[in-house]
């Protein structure tokens, strides 16, 4: 082995400084950074009222309480009598099912207004600075205020218990979350066969159909099965505030401690989840390979 | 140009014997996407019957609505501005705090759920289900299970923030982990490095930017998350606003509803800042 070629120590020594003081200069910035997110930790510990030793306390309730989820009220556990287990499967399997129609029906109105949003925010197609500013704010707002928000200001502001508030609520904000990402992948289209049609004369309306649709479509779809994936969760709490679906049977369950009912209604709802998300990602798949194809 | 066209009207019998079907847009695929659009559509309109939803009801309940709407300026703090912002404070901590316990449980669970880490598949499996199902759960599902531990207020809440997340965060760290460049890895092990030694200077600094700027995004959906818990009793911001709309104080809950948009447009401002310094750092 030949001996490595070692340069004189005047050439190493500015590089090697050079070095240390990148290096230190980086770790002055991690320690600062460290130092404010330790400053962040403490007054939160603070703000959050943590209290690790009722956590050790209470963390045998934790245990006892997964302990009392699989116990019937006859005090056997609860897949010696799967019957007993499931008693109302029937009411729940129709809240299930109710909650995943909110779902259906406030992703599909949600994503319909989000496309009318999405084009009207987008900068290739609407010349019209202030409008453009307009439902951009008004999709911003969308996004950022909580589906369950809506959903208590609905409940109590008009109208009433039920699903309606509810499909408000999840339209309302879905159209905020999909308008952004529909506006994103509109304005990232080829401009071409939009100039096209509009050479050959054709409408805002037909440019919009044939020159843009045919581009997006696929993504559009894309995001709207994942959005539906959320808004199946979504519906599946907004009960807890009167709004339709299975949440209002689960904390009924849970302030009254039925713990076998809890048990039986979350592991419905955690297939019902897993069932779809299966679904959508199998539909979503051939989606992509679709659009390979083309 | 008219040359194409007399060209094409004097072939136009044969174009239609040959094609007719796509002429007269009857293909396969057409065929099957209007039976899709059908299909989506009459479960749309039996879901609209099934949840009893009419443009009458909609129409009332917005003219409700719109009086109600009125109501709510000016907004008005109703002389609690410092409870309130000792609330919102109490829901930033909650999220901080929630998203860290959740990244430091996540990151193990990460690399166990990891296929090209964990070499037994049946753990392997068996992890990623159980996060599945960890996840499926929605947050405030968990705030309600937590209460029921360590009791009313804010604790609650990030406990039950951090386990949601947990979930989330443990199966993104393990496809971070999947997806990262072999070679690192290898160039450890060539060199004498033990598994541990390969992880740790292998795989952590590829994920680590990755993790971070997840972490950011964490952050901002659970300050969200947040300021609706309070909701079901487990502290923060929201328990205000559910009292303000239960007593129809629709004044004061239009400022709370002010209050954690103004909150978490800042925190996103600055999440975004910093995740552009994370990723725009040379390592």
């Amino acid at each position: 082995m030949r001996a490595l070629a070692v340069p004189p120590e005047r050439q190493i020594a500015p590089l090697l400084d050079a070095y240390r003081r990148t290096l230190a200069e980086r770790r002055r910035t991690t320690a600062l950074f460290g130092a404010l997110l330790l400053v962040a930790i403490g007054l939160s510990w603070v703000g959050a009222e943590v209290r690790p030793d009722v956590f050790w306390q209470k963390l045998g309730n934790f245990s006892s309480y997964f302990g009392r989820l699989t116990q019937l009220d006859t005090g056997a556990r609860v897949w010696t009598d799967p019957v007993y287990w499931f008693w109302g499967l029937r009411r729940w399997s129709l809240q299930l099912l109710q909650t995943v129609l909110i779902a259906y029906v406030a992703t599909t109105t949600g994503a319909v207004l989000g496309l009318v949003g999405g084009i009207l925010a987008s900068r290739n197609l609407t010349r019209s600075g202030p409008l453009r500013f307009f439902v951009r704010r008004v999709l911003e707002f969308n996004r950022t205020v909580p589906d369950i928000v809506f959903a208590l200001l609905f409940v109590y502001a008009g109208f009433g218990l039920g699903p309606l508030p509810g499909v408000l609520a999840i339209t309302l904000h879905t159209s905020g979350a999909l308008g952004k990402l529909f506006a994103e992948v509109i304005e990232n289209i080829e401009s071409k066969p939009v100039e096209g049609v509009g050479a050959t004369g054709g409408t805002w309306f037909a440019q919009i159909r044939f020159g843009v649709l045919p581009q997006v479509v696929s993504n559009l779809a894309s995001y709207t099965l994942l959005r539906f994936e959320v808004n199946v969760r979504g519906a599946a709490v907004i009960g807890i505030v009167g709004a339709g679906g299975i949440g209002q049977e689960l904390i009924v369950a849970i302030r009254n401690f039925y713990y076998s009912d809890v048990s039986a209604i979350l592991l419905m709802l955690i297939v019902c989840v897993m069932l779809i998300d299966a679904g959508s990602e199998w539909l979503r798949h051939r989606l992509l390979a679709l659009d390979g194809r083309r | 140009m008219s040359g194409i066209r007399d060209q094409f009207i004097g072939r136009r019998a044969a174009m239609e014997a040959r094609h007719g079907a796509l002429l007269a847009g009857r293909s396969e695929g057409r065929v099957m996407t209007l039976a899709l659009i059908g299909g989506a559509l009459a479960v749309y309109v039996g879901g609209l019957v099934a949840l009893d939803i009419s443009p009458l009801r909609i129409w009332h309940g917005l003219g409700q609505l719109g009086g109600i709407v009125l109501l709510m300026f000016p907004p008005t703090s109703g002389g609690h501005f410092l409870l309130y912002l000792g609330a919102l404070g109490q829901t930033l901590s909650i999220a901080l705090l929630g998203t860290l316990l959740a990244a430091i449980l996540a990151l193990p669970f990460g690399f166990l759920a990891a296929r090209n880490v964990m070499a037994n598949r049946l753990l392997h499996l068996l992890t990623r289900r159980g996060l599945d199902t960890v996840r499926s759960i929605d947050t405030l599902i968990w705030a309600l299970i937590w209460i029921d531990v360590v009791g009313l207020g804010p604790f609650a809440g990030l406990l039950a923030l951090a386990s949601s997340d947990f979930g989330a965060l443990a199966k993104l760290t393990s496809e971070a982990v999947e997806t990262a460049d072999r070679r690192p890895i290898e160039g450890v092990l060539a060199s004498g490095g033990g598994r541990l030694l390969a992880i740790r200077f292998g795989i952590v600094p590829q994920i680590l930017p990755v993790y971070a700027s997840q972490l950011l995004y964490f952050f901002e959906s659970n300050t969200r998350s947040a300021t609706i818990i309070g909701i079901v009793g487990a502290g923060g911001i929201g328990l205000h606003l559910y009292e303000q709309i239960r007593v129809l104080e629709w004044g004061q809950a239009s400022f709370l509803i002010l209050m954690v948009l103004v909150t978490v447009a800042a925190i996103d401002a600055v999440s975004q800042r910093l995740r552009a310094a994370i990723m725009g750092r040379p390592r």
